[in-house]
């Protein structure tokens, strides 16, 4: 599908390497402060993979680790944009700072998006210590855009005592919140068709938190008994038996159960030192990712120097070659290096 | 070199204007177009209007209002966004605004307004044109 999107290309090769230093660091300072303005534009900054992303986020690194995050995924309008409404509300009358990073599906065909997350945090917009951001996955899979793991440590440095990430949530692959967060919540309401089986095994393992949502509608007795049951079913259960919190978001009822979920969740990851741990492998993951992708720009950048390479494509299309070997022909020498 | 940026705007609804179908019509077609677009829905006051503009770090904000209170609720939108920093956003507006409003709201710093019945390509368009 042609891609029909508007660009705007920004092109900083006008600025001076001082000039450029020196505007990064002010953009970071003002994140270390709190400053909106800074926070906004650095998050633009590393969504928009600009050349001065990495600095930045080398500079903010040391600054992160603080924060405590939280993901809500579920299928669409299970309700999790009013939810972590709620849920920030009462934070902040607990005198928390939070962050949010609301995420939407890009249209597959123009690669827009339309991010409607705030439509439902009516009632924290204003608070002084609440910041939300909005995104688009921009084509990635998983439910959550490739920026969005940076743009919670921004959030992170910046001062905020809690993360609450809100995924894209098709009921299918949602996976990659539960490597991002520290607990996750899953958000299910009852009467939406879907059957518990149908809604991939993996998101239904995983989650640390179900919440069935508009728990005043017929049905969701039957689903608390349903996730109950299949908790049951678990082969493998863990030292942590994943509770089912009633909730009606609307009418703010459920909010302080689910966050004392939470809660119970976050001290038994400290006690059992699973909080660590799951810590060490999320950043683990994260190294393994940008190699993976340095290297993968380096052998692609050398394959398009190469020129030979449509050469080598045309013998594999006339089966004179393989792919298997054609690959080795690619790098192979790069490996003997 | 970074890559191509995607433009983000804002459509929003400020006052206690109900209207809605435009601004959805408007959002539509600026994804169509390839532009990420965050609708903040009904209802909204200027302070959270320039909030969400400015954590979302968009390029243009458009306001649109039926229900005749532009000529507050626009300048005060735009007094809000230079006392925070925010002058550089586009700020276009749209909806119910009589021709003889327009020198008003444009000096105010208003850009442009678009009433009914502009085709979205037009807006669109105009959006591309003058955020880079």
């Amino acid at each position: 599908m042609h891609r029909n999107v508007f660009h705007c290309s920004l092109s900083p090769s006008t600025s001076s390497a001082d000039t450029e230093l020196i505007n990064k660091m002010n953009l970071v300072d003002g994140v270390l402060k709190g400053n909106i303005r800074d926070i906004a534009r650095l998050i633009s900054v590393v969504e928009n993979e600009l050349p001065e992303a990495t600095n930045a986020m080398q500079e903010i690194f040391p600054h992160t680790g603080n924060a405590y995050t939280v993901g809500f995924t579920g299928p669409p309008g299970a309700g999790k944009s009013t939810l972590v409404d709620k849920v920030t509300l009462h934070l902040c009358r607990l005198g928390k700072k939070i962050g949010i990073v609301a995420i939407d599906p890009s249209s597959p065909f123009s690669g827009g998006a339309i991010l409607g997350d705030r439509i439902r945090m009516r009632d924290i917009v204003t608070e002084k210590d609440v910041f939300i951001r909005s995104l688009s996955t921009r084509g990635s899979m998983g439910g959550l855009s490739r920026a969005a793991g940076d743009i919670a440590k921004i959030l992170d440095a910046s001062g905020k005592d809690f993360v609450l990430i809100e995924t894209v949530g098709v009921g299918q692959d949602e996976v990659d919140i539960f490597k991002t967060a520290d607990t996750s919540v899953l958000v299910l309401m009852p009467g939406a068709g879907d059957d518990i089986q149908s809604i991939k095994a993996g998101i239904m393992e995983i989650a640390d938190i179900f919440v069935v949502n508009k728990a005043d509608r017929e049905g969701a007795d039957g689903l608390v008994t349903s996730i109950r049951q299949m908790l049951d079913l678990n082969p493998k259960p863990g030292p942590w038996r994943p509770p089912i919190v009633k909730t009606i978001a609307t009418h703010n009822e459920g909010i302080e159960e689910l966050f004392s979920a939470v809660s119970e969740h976050r001290e038994f990851l400290v006690s059992s030192g699973s909080l660590a741990e799951r810590r060490r492998e999320r950043l683990r993951a994260e190294i393994i990712r940008l190699v993976e992708r340095r290297v993968s720009k380096i052998i692609q950048s050398q394959i398009r120097q190469n020129g030979r390479f449509e050469e080598l494509i045309e013998k594999v299309v006339a089966r004179e070659d393989d792919p298997y070997s054609c690959t080795e022909r690619i790098v192979g020498p790069l490996e003997k290096k | 070199m970074g890559k191509d940026k995607i433009i983000r705007v804002m459509v929003a609804k400020p006052g206690l204007d109900g209207h809605d179908r435009g601004a959805k019509v408007i959002s539509r077609a600026l994804r169509d177009a390839g532009m990420e677009v965050i609708y903040t829905g009904l209802r909204q006051t200027p302070e959270q209007i320039v909030t969400a503009a400015l954590q979302e770090d968009v390029d243009a904000l458009l306001l649109s209002i039926l229900s005749g209170a532009h000529n507050h609720l626009f300048p005060k939108v735009m007094q809000l966004l230079k006392e925070k920093g925010g002058e550089d956003i586009l700020v276009i507006g749209g909806g119910v605004i009589p021709q003889d409003d327009i020198p008003g709201l444009k000096n105010a710093g208003i850009k442009e307004v678009f009433g009914p019945g502009t085709s979205t390509e037009i807006i669109a368009n105009y959006i591309k044109e003058n955020v880079c």
